[in-house]
C-alpha cells in the first residue's frame, strides 16, 4: 500500500508491505537509523518517536496508521543550524548515556514528557520514563538531564 | 594542571545524540548493499531427539534464498568423537566451552536441549519474509523428558549427554570437611541461597552482518571483543588472517557478548556458502531464550560464630546451572569459591562446587561473572547469623574484616586481595546514611504497630577485576606529523566511555588536545591483537597500556625533539599544559607536536605497547539501601541507597558514577525484580519484556555515591575496576533491606525476586509459627 508520511519536514512517499511497522518505515525506507528497536513488545520505549507531536512506540504502530501524519525523530531534533535540542544538551552535559542505545528513544521521550509538563517533579520524571527501560545508567543521570533539560528551558527554574 | 580526576563531558555523546550510534542493524557499507536476512528456525521443545526436518515448504516461500540446517554444513570440519571422560578428570579451569562428550554443535543434529536452540538458518530478502518462511520449517521431535532444574539434573533420571552418563559436568573446590568447626559454635545457621537465573538484556541484542569477498570474510558482530571473536569465527572453517571483525557501536553488553555464539558462526558461514551478505539481529524473544544468561547457582551455606558477633566457621557449598551446554566449564563457580569468604577474616573457610546440565539457556558471565553470588551469598548469610545471634548487623561486619594493616592478605580460599580499608568504607556509609537514626525510625515504626516498616541493608563486599590480567591488553599511540594523535587500543568500548578516558590519559602525558586525538577499537585489520572489555579490565589494563604508550611515545620524541634543538636530550621538556617542546630555560624556542613527528619515521612517532598486570585487583566498598516493606501487602520500595564504592583513583568521576549508577540498578534488579523461569516442561515463562521483569526509573531512587579511592600497586595507574562492583553490592544490600524490615516477625531469609507474593508469604509463615 502507498503511505505518505513527513518525517523530521522532509515528505516521504512510499509503497509499502501492509504490515509495515512504523519503525521499519523510518529505518528501512526513510534511511533513519537512529530510531531503535528493542522489545517488539512496546515495553521498552527504545523506538519511541513522535507523532504528531506526541511520543508512540514506533514498534507497535503501522506505517499506514502514521499516512498522512508527521513524524519526529532524533536526527529532526537539533535545530537546522546543527544545535542540539536541549534535551540532547542535557544528555552529553549529565552523562544520561553510555552504550546510546535506549538513548533515542529515551530522549523522545522527555521532549514529549517535557512538553506536557514543563516543570516535573523528579517522581514525575521517573513515572513518565517508567516506558523506557535503559541498562547502562540505572536511570539516574537520565533523570538529572529530564530535569537539567526543564530547568534549562526556563518554566521549570521555579521548582 | 592534571586532567586526569576532573569530570570531563564525553567525546563519544554528540554523535550517539544527534545521529543515533550505528549498530549492525544500522551498517549501510557498500559491502553489505542488498545483504539477505537471517532468521533461525529454533527449537519448540527443551529436550528431544529430532527425527526429521523438512525444508521444502520454507524453500518454496517468497523472498527465501536458502535454508541451511546442520546436515548442509559439510564443508565443515567434524568435532572430534565423543569420549567418555573418566571419572578423575580434573575440572576445566578456564572460561572455554566443553568439548569432548559434552559438545555444542553450531546447528541442532539429532537433538535438542533448550528451547529457542538453533535448529535451522533461513535466509530471505525483505524485512518479514525469514519469520513467515521459518514457520515453514518443519521439526520433527520425540520428545524426552526435561530438565528444568538443578534438582531434576542431580537426579541424574534423565541425561542430556547420554555419553557422559551424567548430568553433572565438572567439579571442583576443597572438599567439604567435618563439623567440628562447628560444633564449637554458640550459634550456627544452615540453609540454602538461590542465586537466580536472569538475563543479560542488554538494549540491543546479539547482531551479526558478514561478507565473504575475494577469498576474506568481514564480519561486523555485536561484541566485547573483536580479535576473541575473530578466533572465534575460525570455526567458519578459514584461518584468523582471512578473517578481519569489526566491532561497530554495541548497545550494551554485560558479559553476555564476550567472543560470540554460535548463531553468529552459522551467519559467518552462511555468507561463506552463499557468497551473499547475510544480516541477523536478534529479536528481544530470541535474546530472551538464547542469549546466554547468569548466576543461576543454588547455595547450601553453614555458618557460625560466637554470640558476640565472631564468625568462627563458613561453608559454602555450590551448585551451578550451566544450562543445556556448559560453555565456562568451571569458571564461574571456581570465581564463587575463591571469594566466598568476601571481607571477612574468618577461621575456617570450606567452598566446593560441581556445574550441572539442564534443559536452560546455557549460561555465562553476566556483569560480576561468580563473583557478585559469591558476594550475595556471605553477605546474606552474615545478617542471618547476626540475626540469629542477635548482634547488629555493623558490628558484626565490623568485629570480622580483614583489618587495613593485613594487606596484602591472602584468604582461606587463596584469593590474594592487594589493598582495602573495609571499615572506612562502612564508617562512610553509616555516617552519611544516618545509620543510627533510621534504626530509631526503624524501631519507633515497629512499635507503634504501622504496616510500611523499614529495613536497612548492608553489604561490605570485595571483588576481583582483571583476573587474567596476564593476558594484558594492547595499546598503540601514533602522533602525526599534524599535531594530532590516534589510539588503537584492545580494549573494546560498548558504553564505558574508552574514547573519552583514553584521550585523557594521553592529553595528560602529551598535552595534546582530546580534540586533537582519535580512538579506535574493535577492528581486526587496524588492531590485529587484543583481548577486550570484560571483568572490569579495560582502565587498569588497556587504560595502563594506554599510559605507557604514551610515556614511550614521549620519549621518543624527546630524542627527535633533541635532534631537531641540536640539544642534549636531557635538556629538552615537554611543557604538557600547551604540547610544545622547548629547551630547558629557553622558552622562546619552541617545537609544536607536529613538528616533532615530522622528523620521525614516515612522519610520525609511534609506541606499540602490550601492559600485563602480574596480580589481580580487589575493589571494595560497602552499600547501604532502606527500604520501606507493607507487610499487609508485601510490597517492597526501595527508598535510599548509600554507597561508597572504592576502586582506587577516579580517573573521571562522571564515567566512575556512570559504572556504579547502572551497576546498583542492575544489582537492585536482581534482588527485587529479575528472574527468568521455567515450566515443569522446560518452557521458558520470561521470553519477551512482557513477562520479564526489567527495573524502570519508577522503581528506583537516585543514588548516594560517597568518595574513597585507596589505589592498588598492581598498575601505574593506581587503579582497580569499577565496571562490576556496584551490582555486586547492590544485590545483597537490598536484599538484606527487606528481610531486615520484617526480621523481627520472625523471618530469616527470602529468596529473591523478593515480590509481593514472596514476602507476603514470608511474613504469613513466620507468623505462622
Amino acid at each position: 500500500m502507498k503511505v505518505e508520511l513527513t518525517v523530521n519536514g522532509k515528505d516521504i512517499t512510499a509503497d509499502v508491505e501492509d504490515r509495515t511497522l512504523l519503525v521499519h518505515f523510518l529505518r528501512d525506507v526513510a534511511d533513519l537509523t537512529a530510531t531503535n528497536i528493542g522489545c517488539d513488545t512496546t515495553s521498552c520505549g527504545a523506538c519511541t518517536v513522535l507523532l504528531d507531536g506526541e511520543s508512540v512506540k514506533s514498534c507497535t504502530v503501522l506505517a499506514a496508521q502514521a499516512d498522512g501524519r508527521a513524524v519526529t525523530t532524533l536526527e529532526g531534533l537539533a535545530s537546522d543550524a546543527g544545535e542540539m535540542h536541549p534535551v540532547q544538551r542535557a544528555f552529553h552535559e549529565e552523562h544520561g548515556l553510555q552504550c546510546g542505545y535506549c538513548t533515542p528513544g529515551m530522549v523522545m521521550a522527555i521532549v514529549s514528557l517535557l512538553k506536557e509538563n514543563p516543570s516535573p517533579t523528579e517522581t514525575e520524571v521517573r513515572q513518565g520514563l517508567e516506558g523506557n527501560i535503559c541498562r547502562c545508567t540505572g536511570y539516574h543521570n537520565i533523570v538529572r538531564a529530564a530535569l537539567a533539560a526543564a530547568a534549562s528551558s526556563g518554566e521549570g527554574a521555579s521548582r | 594542571m592534571s586532567i586526569l580526576g576532573t569530570r570531563v563531558i564525553r567525546t563519544e555523546d554528540p554523535r550517539l545524540l544527534t545521529s543515533g550510534g550505528v549498530y549492525v542493524d544500522d551498517l549501510r557499507e557498500p559491502d553489505l548493499t542488498g545483504a539477505v536476512r537471517a532468521t533461525f528456525v529454533r527449537s519448540t521443545v527443551a529436550h528431544a531427539l529430532i527425527t526429521g526436518i523438512d525444508t521444502s515448504a520454507a524453500l518454496e516461500a517468497p523472498g527465501v534464498v536458502a535454508v541451511f540446517t546442520a546436515a548442509d554444513m559439510t564443508d565443515l570440519p567434524t568435532p572430534p568423537p565423543p569420549e567418555p571422560l573418566p571419572d578423575d578428570a580434573p575440572p576445566p579451569e578456564g572460561p572455554n566451552p566443553m568439548g569432548g562428550v559434552w559438545q555444542e554443535p553450531l546447528l541442532a543434529v539429532d537433538r535438542v536441549r533448550f528451547v529457542g536452540e538453533p535448529v535451522a538458518i533461513v535466509l530471505t530478502d525483505g524485512t518479514y519474509a525469514g519469520e513467515d518462511a521459518a514457520e515453514l520449517v518443519s521439526v520433527d521431535y520425540d520428545i524426552l523428558p526435561a530438565v528444568p532444574s538443578i534438582e531434576a539434573a542431580l537426579a541424574d533420571e534423565s541425561l542430556l549427554f547420554p555419553g557422559a552418563g551424567t548430568n553433572v559436568c565438572v567439579r571442583g573446590g576443597r572438599p567439604i570437611g567435618d563439623d567440628s568447626a562447628f560444633d564449637q559454635c554458640e550459634v550456627v545457621v544452615e540453609g540454602d541461597v538461590v542465586n537466580q537465573r536472569v538475563a543479560a538484556l542488554p538494549m540491543e541484542g546479539r547482531a551479526t552482518a558478514a561478507v565473504f569477498k575475494g577469498g576474506k570474510l568481514t564480519v561486523w558482530t555485536s561484541t566485547q571483543n573483536a580479535q576473541l571473536a575473530r578466533l572465534i569465527f575460525t570455526a567458519v572453517g578459514l584461518p584468523p588472517d582471512a578473517i578481519r571483525v569489526v566491532a561497530p557501536d554495541v548497545g550494551g553488553g554485560f558479559g553476555a557478548k564476550i567472543g560470540v555464539d554460535r548463531e553468529q558462526i552459522v551467519v559467518a558461514w552462511a555468507a561463506k556458502r552463499t557468497g551473499r551478505p547475510v544480516r541477523w539481529v536478534e529479536t528481544r524473544n530470541e535474546n530472551l531464550m538464547a542469549m546466554t544468561q547468569g548466576r543461576a547457582q543454588l547455595h547450601h551455606i553453614k555458618i557460625g560464630g560466637d554470640r558476640e558477633g565472631h564468625i568462627k566457621a563458613y561453608r559454602l557449598d555450590v551448585v551451578q546451572d550451566s544450562g543445556a551446554y556448559s560453555r565456562m566449564g568451571g569458571f564461574l563457580p571456581m570465581l564463587t569459591n575463591l571469594m566466598a569468604p568476601g571481607v571477612y577474616d574468618i577461621p575456617v573457610v570450606e567452598a566446593d562446587y560441581k556445574a550441572v546440565v539442564t534443559n536452560g539457556t546455557p549460561i555465562a558471565a553476566y556483569r560480576g561473572a561468580g563473583r557478585p553470588e559469591a558476594a550475595a551469598t556471605i553477605e546474606r548469610v552474615v545478617d542471618w547469623y547476626a540475626a540469629e545471634a542477635g548482634v547488629d548487623p555493623a558490628l558484626v561486619r565490623r568485629l570480622n574484616f580483614i583489618s587495613k594493616d593485613q594487606f596484602p592478605f591472602v584468604t582461606k580460599t587463596g584469593a590474594p586481595y592487594d589493598t582495602g580499608d573495609y571499615e572506612a568504607a562502612l564508617d562512610k556509609v553509616l555516617a552519611a546514611a544516618g545509620y543510627d537514626q533510621l534504626r530509631a525510625e526503624q524501631r519507633r515504626r515497629r512499635a507503634a504497630g504501622e504496616t510500611r516498616l523499614l529495613g536497612i541493608g548492608l553489604a561490605s563486599y570485595v571483588e576481583i577485576t582483571a583476573a587474567d590480567g596476564a593476558a594484558g591488553e594492547t595499546a598503540k599511540v601514533e602522533v602525526h606529523d599534524d599535531g594530532t594523535a590516534t589510539v588503537y587500543t584492545g580494549s573494546s568500548a560498548h558504553g564505558q566511555g574508552h574514547h573519552t578516558a583514553y584521550a585523557m590519559l594521553v592529553q595528560d602525558e602529551l598535552g595534546i588536545p582530546m580534540d586533537k586525538i582519535e580512538v579506535l577499537h574493535g577492528d581486526t585489520d587496524l588492531i590485529p591483537e587484543g583481548v577486550g572489555t570484560y571483568a572490569s579490565r579495560s582502565l587498569q589494563l588497556g587504560g595502563s597500556a594506554v599510559h605507557k604508550a604514551a610515556i614511550e611515545v614521549k620519549e621518543e620524541a624527546a630524542r627527535k625533539a633533541a635532534e631537531l634543538f641540536e640539544a642534549a636530550e636531557t635538556d629538552v621538556v615537554l611543557d604538557a599544559a600547551t604540547g610544545t617542546w622547548h629547551i630547558a630555560g629557553d622558552p622562546d624556542k619552541s617545537l609544536s607536536w607536529g613538528q616533532v613527528a615530522a622528523a620521525g619515521d614516515a612522519g610520525l612517532i609511534v609506541a606499540n605497547v602490550r601492559f600485563t598486570a602480574d596480580r589481580p585487583t580487589f575493589p571494595f566498598g560497602t552499600q547501604l539501601s532502606l527500604v520501606e516493606v507493607d507487610v499487609e501487602t508485601g510490597k517492597v520500595t526501595l527508598l535510599r541507597r548509600v554507597t561508597a564504592d572504592d576502586a582506587g583513583p577516579v580517573l573521571n568521576p562522571l564515567l566512575f558514577e556512570g559504572q556504579r549508577h547502572g551497576g546498583i540498578a542492575q544489582g537492585a534488579a536482581q534482588a527485587l525484580v529479575e528472574e527468568i523461569l521455567y515450566d515443569a516442561d522446560g518452557n521458558p515463562l520470561t521470553a519477551t519484556l512482557m513477562d520479564y521483569g526489567a527495573i524502570t526509573a519508577a522503581e528506583l531512587p537516585s543514588f548516594e555515591l560517597l568518595t574513597s579511592e585507596t589505589a592498588t600497586t598492581v598498575n601505574p595507574l593506581g587503579v582497580k575496576g569499577i565496571g562490576e562492583a556496584g551490582t555486586i553490592g547492590a544485590t545483597p544490600a537490598v536484599h538484606n533491606a527487606v528481610i531486615d524490615a520484617v526480621s523481627h516477625l520472625g523471618v530469616r531469609h527470602i529468596d529473591m525476586p523478593m515480590t509481593p507474593e514472596r514476602v507476603w508469604t514470608a511474613i504469613q509463615k513466620a507468623s505462622e509459627k
